[in-house]
């Protein structure tokens, strides 16, 4: 019986085994035969996720990162911070208890490149927006030991004096929209003006983000001072609006109880 | 060294560094203000320094002796040296980001001395920068006694060893900088990215007509690996990599890929890399060093094939099950985990092809520490393929996915499987190269083993400890059904774990220093001596044989 089993299998690897014994007389035969070997499975998995409708869910109240809140994901993967915190939050009951509704496909839809991360040394932070105060965050960031003493994560302080660069925000909003992210002519052209503008609410710039990201945007001072636009405004800018660009985990996973 | 060249190589050589040169005062000009200038400037200096070598050198005498009856190993040797280099390097950053996450003080106050800058800086410094050099320098060692004929080229050679390097030091220097992609292990810049494709195609090319010189009508299976290594990197890297830079006069690009896309594509890169980067080129090396060194031909040749295959054809599935009840669809999260499951039959099939050569040479093995490095890679990489297995069960994943025991398992690998493998390679073939009688203090091998060893096992089993403790306790439930623990009581109970880590690593790392200085030590005063042959030739001479077909 076992042997009727294996007997398909040996045959195969008698004719594998006599095929190689060709092969490996030709290196271009060898080439040729690893090239085709080692694509199969990756063009298999990889290339139905672009075709594949589902595979995304669609949320027609996505919203885009403002510069601002890109600038900051810029400053996030700059730093690393993506090495100890995941973006991710599995279907797991006590991932799920612990950071808020699992993730979805489309809530990353724009992310270029991905944070899901690999390895949760801190927290998982994808739904760690307007989970702490604008105060708190900066505070933390300063000095993580201050607020929670266990913590080992690094200080951040140098950021709270260094000033945010947004020349090139234009530039990098406009290879975004080349990978796919729909900004608008209009988004790309202020975006330098806008990331300012999001840190100084009450004023005409901050009128300006409202208008072309919507109403719903947070156009708060972040680092809590007016008059400096500090790479902190924009890393918290960043921060608090994970989790925030749609609505639709929550409303599809109401709460455990109801 | 310039002196072995014939002049139009030597002017060769000018030119192309020249050419380098100027790439590199092209990208300092149009990145001034941007980390990419100060990239074009360490292309510049670097570029510069290989050109004044060429330039000092050129009008020295036409070499005199017969090239084809030789072979050429200076690139191999300095490849070996610059391997020691990046593994001190390497290892001691991995020591260093360890004691961070024990005393976080050791941060520091700058910007460049946070984990998140440094962690990059350890893992592109051990796998490229010291398992990249040990598997260019080796193959180059392998292919021409496997094919028993000279390297083909003499320019080739140097350019794929110093373009590689230039890139580990371009790679390096821009994480401390803060130029990343954030896709682990492909995290240096689109311009890197690029030169590594041309350095890459280089390298092929090379291996390709250096085979095709052979005295030999098959091809040795080491050289399957290194040409599967070589080839499916490629194919990674520019897939992985491709991205559109937000301007060509700064280092910052955006992945063409998002999302769901973005982590599929970047984990079929990252974990073939561990298929491509750290398995196969090092079994390369095992398949040749081995059986050399116990002077015993590979137990099976049909094992040799069906494991080869089954690697380079199962390996690429494997990617999704690093993505275990995330966002990706199951379809793709279950293929991963079967294919990693099945991976196991091709991967013990090596370890034990190599462990059963060892039959008949045991009492070598118990000898010879160099030869027992080579043992215990093999049990390592049989260990650590079966826990990768294992992990990649959804149901395990669960628990061990974003914890510690991850950290474990890829060390398992890298310092019980890669740096073992390579260590051992480089004691056996250090003397050969350099025309010595053996190695300047076999107590030094001998002490080498021991610490790496016993690294290792701390290390391992610290990770172990530290990844289920904290799996088991995110998920841990009280009575009335709320979450036992916060996820700051987790920290608290790491913080054993992470000493003892720091501990395991330092061993490793003052073992991988001794091998340096020993290296050093032979090269310097260890007795000259010619082996018997050592030359291209058209008789079997004493290089493992392909067996004929069984
Ligand atoms: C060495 C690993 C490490 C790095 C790097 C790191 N963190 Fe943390 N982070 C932690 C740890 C551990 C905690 C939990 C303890 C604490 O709150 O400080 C934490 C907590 C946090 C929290 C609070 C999460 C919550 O839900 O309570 C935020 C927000 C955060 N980190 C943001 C960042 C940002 C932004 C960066 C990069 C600039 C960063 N971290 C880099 C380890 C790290």
């Amino acid at each position: 019986m076992f042997r009727m089993l294996l007997k398909p299998f040996a045959r195969f690897f008698e004719v594998h085994a006599k095929a190689h014994y060709r092969a490996e007389r030709h290196s271009m035969a060898l080439t040729a035969g690893i090239i085709l070997a080692a694509s199969v499975g990756g063009f298999i998995e990889i290339a139905p996720l672009f075709t594949i409708d589902e595979t995304v869910e669609s949320a027609p109240d996505m919203r885009l990162y403002t510069p601002l809140e890109q600038a900051g994901r810029d400053i996030y993967i700059r730093e690393g911070c993506y090495l100890c915190h995941s973006q991710m939050i599995r279907t797991l009951q006590d991932e799920v208890d612990r950071y808020g509704p699992y993730s979805l496909a489309v809530e990353s839809q724009y992310d270029h490149p991905m944070l899901w991360g690999s390895k949760r040394t801190g927290p998982d932070l994808a739904r760690v927006g307007e989970k702490y105060s604008d105060d708190w965050q900066v505070r933390h960031l300063v000095d993580p030991r201050a607020l929670v003493p266990e913590s080992v994560m690094p200080q951040y302080a140098f950021l709270l004096a260094a000033p945010l660069e947004t020349e090139s925000l234009p530039g990098r909003l406009a290879a975004l929209r080349t990978v796919g992210v729909p900004y608008t002519d209009d988004q790309i052209a202020n975006a330098a003006v806008d990331a300012g503008g999001q840190a100084v609410p009450d004023t005409e710039p901050a009128d300006g983000v409202a208008e072309r990201y919507g109403e719903e945007t947070n156009i708060r001072l972040f680092d809590g001072r007016r008059e400096r636009l500090t790479e902190m405004d924009a890393l918290v800018a960043y921060l608090q609006i994970l989790g925030g660009l749609t609505d639709l985990p929550a409303e599809t996973q109401p709460p455990r109880g109801d | 060294m310039m002196t072995r060249l014939m002049a139009t190589e030597r002017q060769g050589a000018l030119i192309l560094s020249g050419l380098v040169a100027l790439a590199g005062l092209i990208l300092a000009a149009a990145g001034r203000g941007d980390p990419m200038g100060v990239h074009g400037w360490i292309t510049l200096v670097f570029a510069g320094g290989v050109l004044l070598i060429a330039l000092r050198a050129l009008d020295a005498p036409e070499p005199t002796e017969d090239r084809l009856a030789s072979y050429y190993d200076d690139p191999t040797k300095v490849g070996i040296l610059l391997a020691l280099f990046w593994a001190v390097v390497g290892m001691g950053m991995g020591v260093w980001v360890a004691a961070q996450l024990a005393w976080p003080e050791l941060r520091f106050d700058a910007p460049w001395s946070s984990f998140g800058r440094l962690r990059p800086v350890h893992t592109s410094g051990v796998i490229f920068g010291f398992g990249g050099n040990a598997l260019i320098a080796t193959s180059f060692h392998v292919m021409q006694r496997t094919s028993r004929a000279r390297l083909a080229g003499h320019l080739s050679p140097w350019f794929v060893l110093l373009g590689f390097n230039l890139f580990c030091l371009v790679a390096a220097s821009g994480y401390l900088m803060g130029v990343t992609q954030s896709k682990e292990y492909a995290e240096p810049e689109w311009y890197a990215d690029i030169w590594l494709v041309i350095v890459w195609v280089v390298y092929f090319v090379l291996y390709m007509r250096t085979l095709a010189r052979r005295n030999e009508p098959h091809i040795y299976v080491a050289n399957w690996y290194y040409l599967a290594f070589i080839l499916v990197v490629a194919m990674l890297h520019i897939v992985n990599n491709l991205a559109v830079p937000a301007s060509f006069g700064a280092a910052k690009s955006y992945s063409a890929f998002a999302g769901v896309q973005d982590a599929m594509t970047q984990w079929w890169y990252g974990h073939n890399a561990v298929a491509f980067f750290l398995t196969a080129g090092f079994l390369g090396m095992l398949y040749y060093f081995l059986p050399k060194r116990a002077e015993r031909p590979i137990y099976s040749y049909r094992l040799s094939i069906l494991s080869f295959w089954g690697i380079v054809f199962f390996y690429i599935w494997a990617g999704s099950h690093h993505l275990h009840y995330t966002a990706l669809p199951q379809w793709v999260q279950t293929l991963g985990m079967t294919f990693s499951v099945m991976l196991l039959v091709p991967s013990w099939a090596s370890a034990g092809n190599a462990l059963m050569t060892l039959n008949g040479a045991w009492h070598k093995v118990r000898d010879d520490a160099t030869l027992r490095f080579m043992m215990l890679a093999a049990v390592f990489y049989g260990l650590s393929t079966f826990e990768g297995s294992f992990m990649a069960v959804r149901a395990v994943n669960s628990l061990s996915h974003y914890t510690d025991w991850t950290v474990g398992h890829v060390h398992a690998g890298a310092m019980g499987w890669v740096a073992l493998i390579s260590f051992g390679s480089i004691y056996a073939v250090v003397p050969l190269l350099w025309r010595k009688e053996a190695m300047y203090s076999w107590k030094l091998v001998e002490s080498h083993f021991w610490l790496a060893l016993a690294g290792t096992v701390i290390y391992v089993f610290a990770m172990w400890n530290s990844g289920i403790t904290q799996g088991l306790m995110w998920r841990t439930y009280t009575e009335s059904g709320t979450l036992a623990y916060s996820f700051t009581e987790t920290l608290v109970a790491m913080r054993p774990y992470y000493i003892a880590r720091v501990i395991g690593g330092a061993l490793f790392l003052a073992g991988a220093v001794i091998g340096a200085y020993n290296v050093y030590m032979t090269i310097r005063v260890a007795g000259h001596q010619a082996p018997q042959i050592d030359y291209p030739t058209g008789s079997e001479a004493n290089e493992p044989a392909v067996p004929a077909a069984e």
